[in-house]
């Protein structure tokens, strides 16, 4: 169930899932995508943290929130939060990128581990979510809906026909949050597809909007809840760093799919030592 | 529930789009979780009738194809079970890849519902036909494909469909006055192919709108005493191959004929098969040729690529004259 708001646990626990991420990333021994994992850690730490109403010893449990990686390239960060919060264990961990394994560089559906659907191909989660909250909304149940995209996803057509599909049904029950990192595979989002406002094309269809600091506690526990008195779906415009707290990562388009070295890997862990003692 | 004689022929005259909406004012009387939905085309899927009596389970997405089947998988995921409608190459292209994910890779209960396939769009045109649907579906893993041989086959199949837990390809092909295959009430099942006539001097296996001119080429290929079995191979996958190699240990020639390309439908799921057996017997695909064809009124067409009762019929005569 739901835990009390608490920052500076949040704050510790989301050092924890990088150095998880770093360890699962390094241990593999091939690349992952890191960037884009890294950008949504403070998100996902207060979602799983403070906001998702969940069980771990019942993930399939009726009323459960649902959340959607439709960014399934961030699923470092997402196996990250799962462990973390007891949803997987180190045996799911250890497996991440070995030959037939469930954990791989995109999602796989298993409600066992609490992972409601299989994504990988961008602009498929929030047509998803939108279905599944439009079933919540006639069965008359309270449970939200979260999808995670990110920016450069955005890019997809189809992500426009959801987002006014779902405003159009009036899903309150829906939360998008986007990943707004502003890099994208081939380098920075505003030279290979530039939207000026996102949060005005958003706002156009008829989305409540909230833009805020993706890495802060504060604001993503007084954003992430559907809001008391709308029917209308909710975005988070979460803005983020890329890489975020590994320094040779942050904005450096290289490390969106990258290997770590032994030296780069013995370098991040290094840095998120350094910065968890300065948390305590 | 039983059908009756004046069922089918009203079915017929209605046609297979009016029919199909018929068909799931039924289904959704016997399970509560049918849904209905459409990207802007519930009109023209038949489904006014189902809006009339249930309005709140027919949802429109307007149109966006591509989030049809990406609501529609949600909705599954719940427990619902959404019969999605638009035009064949709309669903089976436009959304593939959202097919392939959400209903193949993901296993979602959704019944894909195209409309208008083959050449039954007459004028409107190749950006309407549905030519090479059957082939994009069929490549999909998970995914059953299904090609009803009339409008009572429609029923049957939109029936079958709701009991069936699994994502599905309905390929509805004709316009109104749909040639009638089934007279009387039937026996049916997915997967498993129909025997309509015997004959032993060659096997027809075909599927949808096909059915029918089969049947009547095969009349008349027996005034020229050439006898045709006639199967209708409904379900195109997973193929009934039990019937298939009980129609290879005979030894008659085979001719598949489907409203569709020559490439990758009816007639290659059947050629994929046989080439796995250690017995062989001369197969030929009817079909369309391999490029976008000129408009025109639905029958003219049919005529126009060899798809009317004489052409098949001429094929027949020219494949068995060649063995």
């Amino acid at each position: 169930m739901k835990q009390e708001y608490c920052e500076s646990r949040l704050k510790k626990i989301a050092s924890e899932m990088r150095s998880t991420m770093i360890e699962m990333g390094y241990a593999c021994g091939t690349s992952a995508h890191y960037g884009g994992a890294l950008s949504m850690v403070e998100v996902l730490a207060t979602l799983y943290g403070s906001i998702l109403n969940y069980k771990v010893d019942d993930t399939r449990w009726e009323d459960r929130d649902r959340f959607i990686l439709s960014k399934g390239h961030g699923v470092l960060g997402y196996y990250a939060a799962l462990y973390v919060f007891g949803l997987i264990g180190k045996k799911e961990i250890e497996s991440y990128q070995q030959n037939e394994s469930e954990f791989i560089a995109h999602p796989i559906m298993n409600l066992d581990f609490g992972i409601e659907s299989s994504n990988g191909s961008l602009g498929h989660g929030l047509s998803f979510g939108v279905g599944i909250a439009l079933a919540a909304k006639i069965k008359a149940k309270e449970f939200n809906v979260y999808v995670m995209m990110g920016d450069g996803e955005c890019n997809e057509g189809s992500v426009w026909e959801a987002v006014m599909s779902a405003s159009h049904h009036g899903l309150r029950n829906l939360v998008a949050i986007v990943d707004r990192n502003s890099m994208q595979n081939d380098g920075e989002s505003k030279d290979i597809m530039n939207f000026h406002s996102l949060e005005d094309v958003w706002r156009g269809f008829g989305w409540n909007v909230h833009s805020i600091d993706g890495h802060n506690f504060g604001s993503l526990k007084d954003s992430l809840l559907p809001m008391p008195n709308t029917s209308q779906p909710t975005v988070i415009i979460a803005n983020t760093v890329k890489g975020k707290g590994i320094s040779f990562m942050e904005n450096a388009a290289s490390w969106h799919h990258n290997t770590l070295t032994q030296k780069t890997y013995e370098q991040a862990i290094e840095e998120l030592r350094l910065d968890n003692y300065d948390n305590q | 529930m039983i059908i009756s004689e004046s069922k089918l022929n009203l079915w017929s005259k209605l046609g297979s789009r009016a029919t199909f909406g018929q068909a799931l004012l039924l289904a959704a009387k016997d399970n509560p979780n049918v849904l209905a939905m459409s990207a802007d085309l519930g009109n023209s899927s038949g489904l006014n009738p189902f809006i009339r009596k249930y309005p709140s389970k027919f949802i429109n997405v307007g149109i966006a194809e591509q989030n049809l089947i990406g609501v529609a998988a949600g909705l599954a995921k719940e427990g619902f079970v959404p019969y999605v409608t638009s035009f064949a190459p709309f669903l089976s292209m436009r959304a593939s890849e959202q097919i392939r994910m959400e209903l193949g890779y993901m296993q979602f209960n959704v019944k894909v519902v195209a409309l208008g396939s083959g050449l039954a769009m007459g004028f409107l045109g190749n950006s309407h036909y549905g030519l090479e649907d059957v082939s994009v579906m069929r490549a999909i893993p998970g995914l059953t494909v299904v090609s009803p041989a009339d409008c009572t086959e429609i029923v049957k199949v939109v029936q079958a469909a709701a009991h069936h837990r699994g994502p599905m390809y309905i390929r509805l092909t004709g316009g109104v006055n749909n040639p009638i295959v089934y007279k009387s009430d039937y026996k049916y099942e997915l997967g498993k192919a129909i025997k309509l006539k015997d004959g032993d001097d060659i096997a027809i296996v075909c599927s949808g709108t096909m059915v029918h001119r089969s049947l009547q080429a095969a009349a008349e290929l027996a005034e020229s005493n050439i006898h045709a079995e006639v199967i209708n191979m409904h379900t195109i996958k997973p193929l009934d191959t039990a019937k298939l190699e009980a129609l290879v240990a005979s030894g008659k020639p085979l001719v598949s004929v489907e409203e569709h390309t020559i490439i990758g439908g009816l007639g290659s799921a059947i050629a994929e098969f046989l080439s796995t057996l250690k017995k062989h017997v001369p197969h030929k695909i009817i079909g369309l040729e391999d490029k976008f064809g000129k408009t025109a009124q639905y029958e003219h067409l049919l005529k126009l690529h060899g798809l009317n009762s004489s052409g098949i019929a001429n094929s027949v005569r020219l494949f068995l004259g060649n063995l």
